[in-house]
């Protein structure tokens, strides 16, 4: 059966049944893609301000809803096909199997691997309008698309579009009332033919049973694999597969043709990135911008202003008085603006110090990623992070991680396999100093006058993430999952993109990190009240100075740091120490137990077990490693 | 031989993956059993960079010693 001329007969017994409007009368339009194509633009065009953002049950994924004239919008996880290979996938499985009707977002520049999804689509049975984004894109790399073909060829509505740019957004939505049912693959119909026979049911569900979807076949009450008798329903992915590629392949050689994309350079640049030597060399340089963008600019002369003056000289002061006037001195008044107080330290701290940092490394990050770069350096560090147990998929986190460790831990769930999880959230939550402290550090470091100090430091610190990554990679049971990605073209970074990126992960962490900060904050003012934040700081002294021969006042930093970063480090810095005692000092509090902000994530993302298991740990592990750098270093 | 012995520039066929899941993966990518690619680049005891058409696919080396492929040129 040649690809041109798919069957013409309607689909018969295998019609999927009428999809039902939802009591409100409203269809349920489901926008589906790989990741990275541009599919939340299409979902803000639709859907505009209004968007509810909840929690798929049994996962860490966050759905978002919308509604858009008489459709109910949801959106999907980017995914390359609809299956059960991670939890994006069986969200966005679940999501497409209850839609009547999908908008399927393609990128014209890579529809050998886009075009798979939306042939699956197709083969479930759902009527789908494609956008064909990223036009402008595919132009630049010498691509011309035939896009009336391609529709032709799909059954389907095809409208092409540059949405960042607003273009074919409006068109498309105007389209949605033509989706249609599209053409299967061909060779799929009598496999499917055969398994609604023996089994019945719905098209969509036996078509991802026999793709070998255990969560689906265990739903229809099917045996997993292609054991035993009902061989019409057995796993036949391999067979369906080379099918739909073979489709898929046949398809893009119909539509697309192609320039010399080879002299483009942002193709040369890909692939110098990627040289072992270029690649680090860039790395580092990119590093080195890093550190004087965030570590100056913002973390100190940026914050300067925002934390130290206008929160500390207007804000604070000015709710101070405010609350004054209608509560006396005493407790409610110190939880409330006291020293951590809940209206003052906690906002002063989020909005003065937290959030230029994070956006920040936000902005940072979402530049890297949009040209391209981010993946390729997956591909350079991976080695590095194999031999922790981890890939180069890592590095996203890790990188975040110097940013905030609290918004860095939620990003492991982006990680395949639970070990990775465990070991990437065990190196954020005990060895990575989050911005707060990253810059008290340095300057400490820095008024050591000495070389060896920050040696000493960085050494340690590397050390103990190396080593605590290669014993969890041996303790814990099963395999991490090894490196396989897709590499974007490299271009240039667009404004609207990054904006967007940078804008909804601040928002993203202004809600999910004040709630964490406000309850800290009430704990430790309780604490101060009651007379209990004191009484832990008498019972830590003689630790700290027998084990780490410090100072006693810095039993309060190490408490300090437990509610917000800095003031750990802050609060050693007018003790008076010799160079040794603040090298040991600023080792004990990176490794010390993370802040609550970042615990209460670790409860909510790992489970009580894990995430206590690293909260005794790291005062193990801060007083051991203290305690030897000290006898050594600050005798 | 396997993907993991491969040389940068050479042009590779796809024989046999070995792992279902990968197998699944990589299909959804653009290449699959019997598929073309070029070696684009590789990394020292790191991952392997295809190349086809005008996509490119990193494979860490634990997964690509799992998939075996013939020179063709």
């Amino acid at each position: 059966m040649s690809v041109e001329s798919p069957p013409e007969t309607a689909p018969t017994d295998l019609t999927p049944q009428a999809a039902s409007p939802a009591l409100t009368g409203e269809r349920k339009l489901v926008l589906a893609g790989n990741p990275n194509v541009g599919k939340s633009v299409f979902f803000n065009a639709l859907t505009g301000l209004y968007v509810d953002v909840s929690n798929y049950p049994g996962t860490t994924i966050d759905v978002s809803k919308g509604r858009c004239e008489g459709y109910q919008v949801l959106d999907t996880p980017g995914v390359y096909g609809v299956g059960s290979f991670n939890d994006e996938e069986r969200v966005a499985r679940d999501i497409v199997l209850g839609a009547d009707l999908v908008l399927n977002v393609v990128s014209a520049c890579t529809l050998e691997r886009d075009l798979f999804l939306t042939q699956q689509l197709l083969d479930l049975g759902k009527p789908v309008v494609v956008a064909l984004n990223q036009m402008d894109d595919a132009a630049r790399h010498g691509l011309s698309i035939d896009v009336s073909r391609l529709a032709e060829l799909l059954g389907v509505p095809v409208v092409p579009c540059v949405a960042i740019t607003g273009q074919g957004v409006t068109e498309a939505r105007n389209t949605l009332p033509q989706a249609r049912v599209g053409h299967a693959t061909p060779g799929l119909e009598p496999l499917l033919t055969q398994a609604v026979g023996a089994w019945g049911g719905q098209r969509s569900d036996l078509l991802l049973a026999i793709e070998g979807d255990p969560v689906i076949r265990d739903r229809l009450g099917l045996a997993s694999g292609g054991q035993a008798g009902n061989s019409e329903v057995a796993d036949q992915r391999d067979a369906i597969y080379v099918l739909r590629r073979a489709r898929v392949n046949g398809l893009v050689e119909a539509v697309v043709r192609t320039g010399d994309s080879s002299a483009r350079p942002g193709v040369w640049l890909g692939r110098w990135l990627l040289n072992p030597w270029a690649g680090s060399a860039f790395a580092l340089g990119i590093l080195a911008i890093l550190y004087w963008v965030i570590g100056d600019l913002v973390a100190q002369k940026l914050v300067g202003v925002t934390e130290g003056q206008i929160m500390q000289v207007y804000y604070e002061p000015w709710v101070r008085g405010l609350v004054s006037r209608f509560v006396g001195e005493g407790a409610l008044h110190t939880i409330l603006v006291g020293e951590f107080g809940v209206i003052t330290m906690t906002v002063t701290y989020i909005l003065g110090l937290m959030l230029p940092l994070v956006v920040a490394f936000y902005l940072f990050l979402a530049i890297l990623e949009d040209t391209g770069y981010l993946p390729r350096l997956a591909v350079l560090v991976d080695r590095a992070l194999a031999s922790i147990g981890l890939n180069g998929r890592a590095v996203i986190p890790l990188i975040l991680g110097f940013g905030c460790v609290t918004m860095a831990t939620i990003t492991t769930r982006l990680l395949g396999t639970q070990r990775e999880k465990t070991i990437a959230t065990a190196i954020l939550g005990l060895t990575i100093p989050c911005s707060a402290q990253l810059g008290v550090i340095l300057g400490l470091l820095a008024k050591t006058g000495s070389w060896s100090s920050w040696a000493i430091y960085g050494g340690t610190m590397f050390s103990v993430m190396v080593a605590m990554g290669t014993i969890l990679d041996r303790l814990l049971p099963g395999q991490s999952s090894a490196l396989l990605i897709d590499l974007p073209p490299m271009r240039l970074p667009q404004f609207r993109n990054v904006m967007r990126k940078t804008w909804s992960k601040s928002v993203g962490f202004l809600i999910e990190a004040t709630p964490l900060f406000v309850i800290a904050s009430l704990l430790v003012g309780i604490m101060k009240v009651t007379g209990a934040l004191d009484w832990v700081m008498n019972a830590l002294a003689p630790l700290v100075v027998g084990i780490l021969h410090l100072p006693k006042a810095a039993a309060a930093a190490f408490i300090m740091g437990m509610v917000r970063r800095d003031f750990g480090a802050a609060g050693m810095t007018d003790l008076p120490m010799t160079a040794g005692q603040v090298v040991v000092g600023l080792v004990v509090i990176t490794l010390f137990v993370p802040c609550i902000a970042t615990v209460v994530v670790l409860y909510k993302e790992r489970g009580w077990k894990e995430a206590s298991s690293l909260w005794i740990g790291s005062w193990v592990l801060a007083f051991a490693i203290g305690g030897v750098l000290a006898q050594v270093i600050a005798r | 031989m396997t993907l993991d012995q491969v040389v940068r520039g050479q042009h590779i066929r796809i024989l046999a993956i070995a792992s279902a899941d990968i197998r699944t993966q990589i299909i959804r990518f653009g290449l699959g059993i019997g598929e073309t690619a070029i070696c684009q680049q590789v990394l020292p005891k790191g991952p392997i960079v295809l190349g086809k058409n005008r996509q490119e696919i990193a494979i860490g080396r634990p997964l690509a010693s799992g998939i075996e492929v013939e020179i063709i040129a």
